[in-house]
Protein backbone atom coordinates (compact mmCIF):
# COMPACT_ATOMS: atom_id res chain seq x y z
CA UNK A 1 0.00 0.00 0.00
CA UNK A 2 1.07 3.73 -0.64
CA UNK A 3 1.16 5.92 1.96
CA UNK A 4 2.25 9.33 2.78
CA UNK A 5 3.27 11.78 5.64
CA UNK A 6 4.97 14.78 6.56
CA UNK A 7 8.70 14.29 8.17
CA UNK A 8 9.96 16.66 9.74
CA UNK A 9 8.10 19.02 7.34
CA UNK A 10 8.85 17.52 4.19
CA UNK A 11 6.46 14.93 2.31
CA UNK A 12 7.33 11.42 1.78
CA UNK A 13 5.40 8.72 0.07
CA UNK A 14 7.02 5.39 -0.41
CA UNK A 15 4.73 1.80 -1.07
CA UNK A 16 4.80 -0.30 1.89
CA UNK A 17 3.75 -3.50 3.66
CA UNK A 18 1.00 -2.65 6.23
CA UNK A 19 2.95 -5.41 8.94
CA UNK A 20 5.89 -2.50 8.38
CA UNK A 21 6.41 -1.15 11.74
CA UNK A 22 7.06 3.17 11.94
CA UNK A 23 10.73 2.62 13.19
CA UNK A 24 11.69 0.55 10.54
CA UNK A 25 9.69 3.03 7.80
CA UNK A 26 11.43 5.90 9.29
CA UNK A 27 15.20 4.23 9.32
CA UNK A 28 15.25 1.79 6.13
CA UNK A 29 13.11 3.27 3.83
CA UNK A 30 13.89 7.21 5.04
CA UNK A 31 17.26 6.46 5.82
CA UNK A 32 16.72 8.63 9.30
CA UNK A 33 18.54 6.41 11.51
CA UNK A 34 18.40 8.60 14.09
CA UNK A 35 15.54 6.88 16.01
CA UNK A 36 16.38 3.85 17.04
CA UNK A 37 15.25 0.36 17.94
CA UNK A 38 16.04 -1.38 21.10
CA UNK A 39 13.13 -4.10 22.14
CA UNK A 40 10.31 -6.37 20.44
CA UNK A 41 7.84 -5.28 24.05
CA UNK A 42 7.42 -1.75 23.92
CA UNK A 43 9.51 -0.98 27.02
CA UNK A 44 13.03 0.95 25.67
CA UNK A 45 11.91 4.29 24.91
CA UNK A 46 14.70 4.44 21.93
CA UNK A 47 12.18 4.37 19.23
CA UNK A 48 10.25 7.62 20.29
CA UNK A 49 9.71 10.19 17.73
CA UNK A 50 6.43 12.32 17.07
CA UNK A 51 3.29 11.79 15.71
CA UNK A 52 1.07 14.49 15.29
CA UNK A 53 2.93 16.84 18.03
CA UNK A 54 2.80 14.24 20.49
CA UNK A 55 5.66 11.12 21.73
CA UNK A 56 4.70 8.19 20.20
CA UNK A 57 6.91 4.43 20.50
CA UNK A 58 7.03 3.90 16.64
CA UNK A 59 7.80 0.56 17.01
CA UNK A 60 3.99 0.31 18.35
CA UNK A 61 3.02 2.29 15.43
CA UNK A 62 2.50 0.94 11.70
CA UNK A 63 3.69 2.94 9.35
CA UNK A 64 0.04 2.40 7.65
CA UNK A 65 -1.38 4.34 10.57
CA UNK A 66 0.69 7.00 10.26
CA UNK A 67 -0.23 7.87 6.76
CA UNK A 68 -1.43 10.97 6.53
CA UNK A 69 0.05 12.10 9.76
CA UNK A 70 2.68 14.49 11.15
CA UNK A 71 5.88 12.54 12.06
CA UNK A 72 8.75 15.03 13.66
CA UNK A 73 11.87 12.92 14.36
CA UNK A 74 15.36 13.50 16.24
CA UNK A 75 16.75 14.50 12.80
CA UNK A 76 14.27 17.38 13.10
CA UNK A 77 15.31 18.72 16.17
CA UNK A 78 18.01 21.28 15.22
CA UNK A 79 17.21 24.33 13.27
CA UNK A 80 19.36 24.77 10.33
CA UNK A 81 22.60 24.82 11.92
CA UNK A 82 21.38 25.86 15.31
CA UNK A 83 21.08 22.76 17.65
CA UNK A 84 17.62 22.68 19.58
CA UNK A 85 18.21 23.71 23.92
CA UNK A 86 17.70 20.46 24.65
CA UNK A 87 20.58 19.18 21.95
CA UNK A 88 22.68 21.20 23.55
CA UNK A 89 22.04 20.34 26.90
CA UNK A 90 23.15 16.66 26.37
CA UNK A 91 26.34 18.09 25.27
CA UNK A 92 26.94 19.89 27.95
CA UNK A 93 26.02 17.96 30.97
CA UNK A 94 27.32 14.98 29.59
CA UNK A 95 23.63 13.54 28.98
CA UNK A 96 24.49 10.62 27.00
CA UNK A 97 27.63 7.94 27.09
CA UNK A 98 26.75 5.32 24.55
CA UNK A 99 24.01 7.11 22.96
CA UNK A 100 21.87 4.14 22.14
CA UNK A 101 18.63 5.96 24.35
CA UNK A 102 19.52 9.73 23.30
CA UNK A 103 16.81 9.99 20.24
CA UNK A 104 14.15 8.87 22.17
CA UNK A 105 15.05 10.72 25.68
CA UNK A 106 15.58 14.07 23.68
CA UNK A 107 12.16 13.86 21.54
CA UNK A 108 10.27 13.06 24.92
CA UNK A 109 12.49 16.00 26.83
CA UNK A 110 11.24 18.08 23.40
CA UNK A 111 7.86 17.80 24.41
CA UNK A 112 7.94 18.13 27.58
CA UNK A 113 9.48 21.70 27.75
CA UNK A 114 6.85 22.70 25.47
CA UNK A 115 4.37 21.56 27.61
CA UNK A 116 6.31 22.62 30.78
CA UNK A 117 9.44 25.09 30.83
CA UNK A 118 10.36 24.98 33.99
CA UNK A 119 9.98 21.27 34.57
CA UNK A 120 11.17 19.92 38.53
CA UNK A 121 12.93 17.26 38.87
CA UNK A 122 10.84 14.57 39.19
CA UNK A 123 8.99 15.73 36.68
CA UNK A 124 11.58 15.04 34.50
CA UNK A 125 11.58 11.83 35.71
CA UNK A 126 8.42 10.70 35.04
CA UNK A 127 8.25 12.67 31.60
CA UNK A 128 11.03 9.47 30.55
CA UNK A 129 9.93 6.76 32.71
CA UNK A 130 8.95 5.02 29.76
CA UNK A 131 11.99 5.45 28.55
CA UNK A 132 14.97 2.72 29.33
CA UNK A 133 19.32 4.04 29.97
CA UNK A 134 21.23 1.47 30.61
CA UNK A 135 24.65 3.79 31.04
CA UNK A 136 23.92 7.20 32.77
CA UNK A 137 21.83 6.42 35.55
CA UNK A 138 19.33 9.13 34.23
CA UNK A 139 21.21 11.85 36.63
CA UNK A 140 22.74 13.20 33.83
CA UNK A 141 20.16 13.09 31.38
CA UNK A 142 17.98 15.09 34.26
CA UNK A 143 20.90 17.57 34.20
CA UNK A 144 20.92 17.68 30.48
CA UNK A 145 17.01 18.74 30.28
CA UNK A 146 17.80 21.05 33.05
CA UNK A 147 19.91 22.96 31.06
CA UNK A 148 18.10 22.97 28.19
CA UNK A 149 15.24 24.33 30.10
CA UNK A 150 17.44 26.96 31.70
CA UNK A 151 18.45 28.23 28.36
CA UNK A 152 15.29 28.31 25.57
CA UNK A 153 15.97 28.92 22.06
CA UNK A 154 16.10 32.47 21.75
CA UNK A 155 12.62 32.37 19.55
CA UNK A 156 11.07 30.90 22.33
CA UNK A 157 11.63 33.27 24.44
CA UNK A 158 9.95 35.63 22.00
CA UNK A 159 6.95 33.88 21.91
CA UNK B 1 13.64 -8.13 14.40
CA UNK B 2 10.10 -9.34 15.71
CA UNK B 3 7.76 -8.55 12.77
CA UNK B 4 4.04 -9.15 12.41
CA UNK B 5 2.50 -12.00 10.06
CA UNK B 6 1.09 -10.24 6.80
CA UNK B 7 -1.97 -8.96 7.01
CA UNK B 8 -4.34 -6.34 4.99
CA UNK B 9 -5.13 -2.97 6.71
CA UNK B 10 -7.75 -0.87 6.03
CA UNK B 11 -8.53 2.61 7.74
CA UNK B 12 -11.94 3.04 8.79
CA UNK B 13 -13.98 6.17 8.38
CA UNK B 14 -17.31 5.33 10.07
CA UNK B 15 -17.82 4.10 13.23
CA UNK B 16 -20.86 1.81 10.65
CA UNK B 17 -18.25 0.93 7.95
CA UNK B 18 -15.54 -0.08 10.58
CA UNK B 19 -18.65 -2.76 11.52
CA UNK B 20 -19.40 -3.45 8.15
CA UNK B 21 -15.64 -4.46 7.21
CA UNK B 22 -15.61 -6.46 10.82
CA UNK B 23 -18.84 -8.02 9.54
CA UNK B 24 -17.54 -8.47 5.72
CA UNK B 25 -14.64 -10.39 6.39
CA UNK B 26 -15.67 -12.51 9.50
CA UNK B 27 -13.68 -13.08 12.61
CA UNK B 28 -9.74 -13.14 11.36
CA UNK B 29 -10.40 -9.08 11.68
CA UNK B 30 -9.59 -7.15 14.07
CA UNK B 31 -9.69 -3.68 15.27
CA UNK B 32 -7.14 -1.48 15.80
CA UNK B 33 -7.35 1.25 18.08
CA UNK B 34 -4.49 2.30 19.99
CA UNK B 35 -2.54 -0.88 19.31
CA UNK B 36 -0.08 -0.83 22.02
CA UNK B 37 -1.88 -4.34 23.27
CA UNK B 38 -2.41 -5.87 19.98
CA UNK B 39 0.63 -4.92 18.08
CA UNK B 40 3.04 -6.44 20.50
CA UNK B 41 1.24 -9.73 20.28
CA UNK B 42 1.46 -9.65 16.60
CA UNK B 43 4.80 -8.95 16.71
CA UNK B 44 5.33 -11.79 19.00
CA UNK B 45 2.88 -13.83 16.85
CA UNK B 46 0.56 -14.22 19.81
CA UNK B 47 -2.18 -12.80 17.85
CA UNK B 48 -2.18 -13.14 13.59
CA UNK B 49 -4.96 -11.27 12.52
CA UNK B 50 -5.81 -11.81 8.69
CA UNK B 51 -6.95 -7.64 8.63
CA UNK B 52 -6.68 -4.97 10.61
CA UNK B 53 -9.31 -2.17 10.50
CA UNK B 54 -7.80 1.35 12.44
CA UNK B 55 -10.47 2.81 14.07
CA UNK B 56 -7.88 6.59 15.09
CA UNK B 57 -9.86 8.67 12.34
CA UNK B 58 -13.02 8.13 13.93
CA UNK B 59 -13.16 11.40 16.10
CA UNK B 60 -16.65 10.68 17.33
CA UNK B 61 -15.52 8.18 19.51
CA UNK B 62 -13.19 10.42 21.23
CA UNK B 63 -14.72 12.12 24.31
CA UNK B 64 -15.36 12.41 27.84
CA UNK B 65 -18.62 14.31 28.84
CA UNK B 66 -21.76 14.75 31.42
CA UNK B 67 -24.69 13.14 30.21
CA UNK B 68 -27.43 13.72 33.26
CA UNK B 69 -25.83 11.39 36.41
CA UNK B 70 -22.76 10.17 34.31
CA UNK B 71 -19.97 10.80 32.18
CA UNK B 72 -20.09 9.04 29.11
CA UNK B 73 -16.10 8.60 27.62
CA UNK B 74 -15.89 7.51 23.70
CA UNK B 75 -14.05 4.13 23.77
CA UNK B 76 -11.50 5.82 21.64
CA UNK B 77 -10.26 8.47 24.71
CA UNK B 78 -6.43 7.96 25.25
CA UNK B 79 -5.01 7.34 28.35
CA UNK B 80 -3.51 10.70 28.82
CA UNK B 81 -6.79 12.34 28.38
CA UNK B 82 -8.38 10.39 30.82
CA UNK B 83 -5.55 11.48 33.14
CA UNK B 84 -6.02 15.36 32.42
CA UNK B 85 -9.31 15.21 31.92
CA UNK B 86 -11.14 17.82 34.59
CA UNK B 87 -14.29 16.78 34.76
CA UNK B 88 -13.39 13.15 35.89
CA UNK B 89 -11.10 15.05 38.39
CA UNK B 90 -14.19 16.36 39.80
CA UNK B 91 -16.61 13.51 40.14
CA UNK B 92 -13.54 10.39 40.56
CA UNK B 93 -10.11 11.01 42.10
CA UNK B 94 -9.88 6.77 40.68
CA UNK B 95 -9.46 8.04 37.37
CA UNK B 96 -5.83 9.74 37.51
CA UNK B 97 -4.47 7.90 40.62
CA UNK B 98 -4.81 4.93 38.28
CA UNK B 99 -3.65 6.19 35.34
CA UNK B 100 -0.75 8.07 36.47
CA UNK B 101 0.56 4.27 37.34
CA UNK B 102 -0.86 3.02 34.07
CA UNK B 103 2.42 2.30 31.57
CA UNK B 104 3.79 5.18 31.28
CA UNK B 105 3.44 8.93 29.60
CA UNK B 106 4.35 7.92 26.01
CA UNK B 107 2.70 4.74 26.06
CA UNK B 108 -0.55 6.78 27.86
CA UNK B 109 -0.38 8.94 24.31
CA UNK B 110 -1.75 6.02 22.36
CA UNK B 111 -3.22 3.75 24.16
CA UNK B 112 -7.00 4.01 24.91
CA UNK B 113 -9.75 2.87 27.44
CA UNK B 114 -11.90 0.69 24.61
CA UNK B 115 -8.29 -0.81 23.62
CA UNK B 116 -7.89 -1.59 27.30
CA UNK B 117 -11.12 -2.93 28.26
CA UNK B 118 -11.68 -5.24 25.12
CA UNK B 119 -8.30 -6.34 25.01
CA UNK B 120 -9.05 -8.14 28.63
CA UNK B 121 -5.83 -8.88 29.90
CA UNK B 122 -6.39 -10.21 33.69
CA UNK B 123 -4.10 -7.46 34.73
CA UNK B 124 -5.55 -4.42 32.76
CA UNK B 125 -6.13 -1.43 35.54
CA UNK B 126 -8.91 0.33 33.79
CA UNK B 127 -10.93 -2.88 33.85
CA UNK B 128 -10.32 -2.85 38.05
CA UNK B 129 -11.40 0.40 37.64
CA UNK B 130 -14.81 0.52 35.68
CA UNK B 131 -16.15 -2.16 38.13
CA UNK B 132 -15.48 -0.52 40.69
CA UNK B 133 -17.44 1.82 39.86
CA UNK B 134 -20.10 -0.30 38.69
CA UNK B 135 -19.78 1.37 34.98
CA UNK B 136 -21.73 0.45 32.13
CA UNK B 137 -20.34 -0.67 28.21
CA UNK B 138 -22.20 0.50 25.02
CA UNK B 139 -21.22 -1.68 22.50
CA UNK B 140 -22.68 -1.67 19.08
CA UNK B 141 -23.24 -3.60 16.05
CA UNK B 142 -25.07 -3.42 12.79
CA UNK B 143 -28.67 -4.23 14.19
CA UNK B 144 -28.21 -1.40 16.96
CA UNK B 145 -26.82 -0.90 20.49
CA UNK B 146 -26.54 -2.80 23.73
CA UNK B 147 -25.27 -2.11 27.08
CA UNK B 148 -23.74 -4.86 29.03
CA UNK B 149 -22.75 -4.22 33.26
CA UNK B 150 -19.03 -4.22 33.16
CA UNK B 151 -18.47 -6.85 35.42
CA UNK B 152 -20.53 -8.64 32.71
CA UNK B 153 -18.51 -7.84 30.03
CA UNK B 154 -15.12 -10.52 30.69
CA UNK B 155 -15.92 -14.03 30.42
CA UNK B 156 -12.46 -14.97 30.76
CA UNK B 157 -8.93 -13.77 30.40
CA UNK B 158 -8.31 -12.16 27.21
CA UNK B 159 -12.24 -12.99 26.17
CA UNK B 160 -14.86 -10.89 26.42
CA UNK B 161 -18.40 -10.53 25.25
CA UNK B 162 -17.84 -8.66 22.06
CA UNK B 163 -19.10 -10.60 19.38
CA UNK B 164 -16.91 -10.44 16.05
CA UNK B 165 -18.77 -7.60 14.22
CA UNK B 166 -19.04 -5.88 17.45
CA UNK B 167 -17.33 -2.63 18.83
CA UNK B 168 -17.09 -1.04 22.06
CA UNK B 169 -18.19 2.51 21.35
CA UNK B 170 -18.59 4.18 24.57
CA UNK B 171 -17.87 3.65 28.56
CA UNK B 172 -20.77 5.48 31.24
CA UNK B 173 -19.68 6.15 34.22
CA UNK B 174 -22.11 7.04 37.32
CA UNK B 175 -21.85 10.37 39.16
CA UNK B 176 -22.32 9.61 42.81
CA UNK B 177 -22.09 13.06 44.30
CA UNK B 178 -20.14 13.26 47.09
CA UNK B 179 -18.78 9.81 47.16
CA UNK B 180 -14.92 9.01 47.61
CA UNK B 181 -12.57 6.98 45.52
CA UNK B 182 -8.87 5.82 45.43
CA UNK B 183 -6.94 3.23 43.46
CA UNK B 184 -3.70 1.49 44.89
CA UNK B 185 -1.20 -0.31 43.30
CA UNK B 186 1.91 -2.00 43.63
CA UNK B 187 4.32 -2.67 40.31
CA UNK B 188 7.82 -3.70 40.59
CA UNK B 189 9.08 -0.96 38.26
CA UNK B 190 7.80 2.46 37.35
CA UNK B 191 5.20 1.66 34.40
CA UNK B 192 5.09 -2.03 34.65
CA UNK B 193 1.90 -4.16 35.40
CA UNK B 194 0.43 -4.77 38.65
CA UNK B 195 0.99 -7.22 40.46
CA UNK B 196 -1.83 -6.82 42.41
CA UNK B 197 -4.16 -3.33 42.21
CA UNK B 198 -7.25 -2.41 44.05
CA UNK B 199 -9.67 0.45 42.99
CA UNK B 200 -12.89 1.55 45.25
CA UNK B 201 -15.54 4.29 45.89
CA UNK B 202 -16.93 4.93 48.80
CA UNK B 203 -20.61 6.55 49.38
CA UNK B 204 -21.40 7.69 53.07
CA UNK B 205 -24.27 8.71 55.39
CA UNK B 206 -23.06 10.10 58.09
CA UNK B 207 -20.34 7.31 59.47
CA UNK B 208 -22.10 4.64 57.74
CA UNK B 209 -21.64 2.95 54.25
CA UNK B 210 -24.35 3.73 52.13
CA UNK B 211 -22.65 1.76 49.00
CA UNK B 212 -19.38 0.50 48.09
CA UNK B 213 -17.42 -0.69 45.05
CA UNK B 214 -14.24 -2.65 45.13
CA UNK B 215 -12.48 -3.83 41.72
CA UNK B 216 -9.19 -5.98 41.49
CA UNK B 217 -7.02 -6.32 39.19
CA UNK B 218 -4.31 -9.18 38.29
CA UNK B 219 -5.83 -11.77 41.03
CA UNK B 220 -8.51 -13.63 38.35
CA UNK B 221 -11.66 -11.88 40.15
CA UNK B 222 -14.69 -12.72 38.44
CA UNK B 223 -15.79 -9.69 36.80
CA UNK B 224 -12.63 -7.77 38.53
CA UNK B 225 -14.77 -7.38 41.84
CA UNK B 226 -14.77 -8.28 45.40
CA UNK B 227 -18.69 -8.43 46.01
CA UNK B 228 -18.36 -10.33 49.16
CA UNK B 229 -16.27 -7.31 50.72
CA UNK B 230 -18.81 -4.68 49.60
CA UNK B 231 -21.58 -6.69 50.79
CA UNK B 232 -19.85 -7.01 54.21
CA UNK B 233 -19.27 -3.18 54.65
CA UNK B 234 -22.38 -1.56 52.84
CA UNK B 235 -24.76 -0.05 55.55
CA UNK B 236 -21.82 -0.48 58.20
CA UNK B 237 -20.40 1.60 60.18
CA UNK B 238 -16.80 3.05 58.28
CA UNK B 239 -14.63 1.79 61.36
CA UNK B 240 -10.96 0.26 60.91
CA UNK B 241 -12.43 -3.17 62.23
CA UNK B 242 -14.92 -3.05 59.36
CA UNK B 243 -12.62 -2.20 56.37
CA UNK B 244 -10.18 -4.76 57.82
CA UNK B 245 -13.06 -7.73 57.82
CA UNK B 246 -14.00 -6.39 53.83
CA UNK B 247 -9.97 -6.72 53.01
CA UNK B 248 -10.09 -9.94 54.30
CA UNK B 249 -12.96 -11.12 52.60
CA UNK B 250 -11.48 -9.41 49.27
CA UNK B 251 -8.60 -11.36 49.73
CA UNK B 252 -10.04 -14.84 50.52
CA UNK B 253 -12.44 -14.86 47.26
CA UNK B 254 -9.61 -13.98 44.63
CA UNK B 255 -7.87 -16.67 42.88
CA UNK B 256 -4.74 -15.08 42.10
CA UNK B 257 -2.01 -17.41 40.76
CA UNK B 258 1.74 -17.52 41.06
CA UNK B 259 4.11 -16.08 38.50
CA UNK B 260 6.72 -13.90 37.49
CA UNK B 261 5.65 -11.09 39.59
CA UNK B 262 5.36 -13.12 42.78
CA UNK B 263 3.84 -16.16 44.46
CA UNK B 264 -0.09 -16.68 45.71
CA UNK B 265 0.25 -16.22 49.20
CA UNK B 266 1.81 -12.44 48.59
CA UNK B 267 -0.55 -11.80 46.27
CA UNK B 268 -3.67 -12.23 48.90
CA UNK B 269 -1.87 -10.16 51.31
CA UNK B 270 -1.78 -7.40 49.74
CA UNK B 271 -5.16 -7.82 47.71
CA UNK B 272 -6.16 -7.54 51.64
CA UNK B 273 -3.63 -4.77 52.45
CA UNK B 274 -4.31 -2.95 49.39
CA UNK B 275 -8.07 -3.05 49.90
CA UNK B 276 -7.64 -1.56 53.33
CA UNK B 277 -5.51 1.51 52.00
CA UNK B 278 -7.94 2.08 49.14
CA UNK B 279 -11.19 2.11 51.43
CA UNK B 280 -9.14 4.41 53.86
CA UNK B 281 -8.43 7.31 51.00
CA UNK B 282 -12.08 6.77 50.02
CA UNK B 283 -13.68 6.99 52.95
CA UNK B 284 -11.31 10.47 53.75
CA UNK B 285 -12.38 11.98 50.75
CA UNK B 286 -16.03 11.33 50.80
CA UNK B 287 -16.12 12.40 54.86
CA UNK B 288 -14.64 15.52 53.06
CA UNK B 289 -17.11 16.33 50.19
CA UNK B 290 -15.99 13.32 47.88
CA UNK B 291 -13.96 12.66 44.44
C1 LIG C 1 4.99 -0.93 27.76
C2 LIG C 1 3.54 -1.07 28.12
C3 LIG C 1 3.14 -1.02 29.45
C4 LIG C 1 1.81 -1.14 29.80
N1 LIG C 1 1.46 -1.06 31.11
C5 LIG C 1 0.16 -1.15 31.46
C6 LIG C 1 -0.24 -1.07 32.82
O1 LIG C 1 0.57 -0.88 33.72
N2 LIG C 1 -1.56 -1.19 33.11
C7 LIG C 1 -2.50 -1.38 32.14
O2 LIG C 1 -3.66 -1.46 32.47
N3 LIG C 1 -2.16 -1.42 30.85
C8 LIG C 1 -0.86 -1.34 30.48
N4 LIG C 1 -0.52 -1.41 29.17
C9 LIG C 1 -1.56 -1.60 28.15
C10 LIG C 1 -2.04 -0.27 27.63
O3 LIG C 1 -2.93 0.26 28.55
C11 LIG C 1 -2.68 -0.45 26.27
O4 LIG C 1 -2.75 0.77 25.65
C12 LIG C 1 -4.09 -1.01 26.31
O5 LIG C 1 -4.10 -2.25 26.91
C13 LIG C 1 -4.67 -1.29 24.96
O6 LIG C 1 -5.22 -0.15 24.42
P1 LIG C 1 -5.04 0.10 22.86
O7 LIG C 1 -5.94 1.19 22.48
O8 LIG C 1 -3.61 0.24 22.56
O9 LIG C 1 -5.64 -1.28 22.27
P2 LIG C 1 -5.27 -2.11 20.96
O10 LIG C 1 -3.95 -2.75 21.11
O11 LIG C 1 -5.51 -1.28 19.74
O12 LIG C 1 -6.44 -3.20 21.03
C14 LIG C 1 -6.48 -4.18 22.03
C15 LIG C 1 -7.62 -5.16 21.71
O13 LIG C 1 -8.88 -4.53 21.80
C16 LIG C 1 -9.58 -4.58 20.58
N5 LIG C 1 -10.26 -3.28 20.46
C17 LIG C 1 -9.67 -2.05 20.52
N6 LIG C 1 -10.62 -1.09 20.49
C18 LIG C 1 -11.82 -1.73 20.39
C19 LIG C 1 -13.17 -1.28 20.33
N7 LIG C 1 -13.51 0.04 20.37
N8 LIG C 1 -14.16 -2.21 20.26
C20 LIG C 1 -13.85 -3.54 20.23
N9 LIG C 1 -12.59 -4.01 20.29
C21 LIG C 1 -11.59 -3.12 20.38
C22 LIG C 1 -8.54 -4.85 19.53
O14 LIG C 1 -9.09 -5.52 18.43
C23 LIG C 1 -7.56 -5.72 20.30
O15 LIG C 1 -8.02 -7.04 20.32
C24 LIG C 1 0.83 -1.31 28.79
C25 LIG C 1 1.21 -1.33 27.44
C26 LIG C 1 2.54 -1.23 27.10
C27 LIG C 1 2.92 -1.26 25.65
S1 LIG D 1 11.99 -0.15 20.33
FE1 LIG D 1 11.80 -0.45 22.47
S2 LIG D 1 10.04 0.75 22.91
FE2 LIG D 1 10.18 0.91 20.80
S1 LIG E 1 23.57 6.52 27.00
FE1 LIG E 1 23.76 4.40 26.70
S2 LIG E 1 21.73 3.76 26.93
FE2 LIG E 1 21.59 5.79 27.53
Amino acid sequence: MQVTMRVNGEEVSRDVEPRLLLVHFVRERLGLTGTHWGCDTSNCGTCVLWMDGEPVKSCTVLAAMADGRDIRTVEGLEKGTQLDPVQEGFMREHGLQCGFCTPGMMMTARWLLDHNPDPSEHEIREAISGQICRCTGYENIVRAIRWAAEHPAKEEVAS
Amino acid sequence: MQTPAPFEYDRATSIDQAIGLLEQYGPDTRLVAGGHSLLPMMKLRLAQPGRLVDINDLDDLSYIRQEEAQIAIGSLTRHSELLSSPLLAQHWSIFAEAERVIADPVVRNRGTIGGSLCQGDPAEDLSALVCALRAQLVIRSRGGSRTVEARDFYLGPYETVIGPAEMLTEVRIPIHEGAGSAYEKVERRAGDWAVVAVGCFVKLDADRVLDVGIGLAAVNARGFAAPEAEDRLRGQPATEEQLAAAASLAAQHCRPQADQRGPEDYKRYLVGELTRRALRRAIDRASRGGA
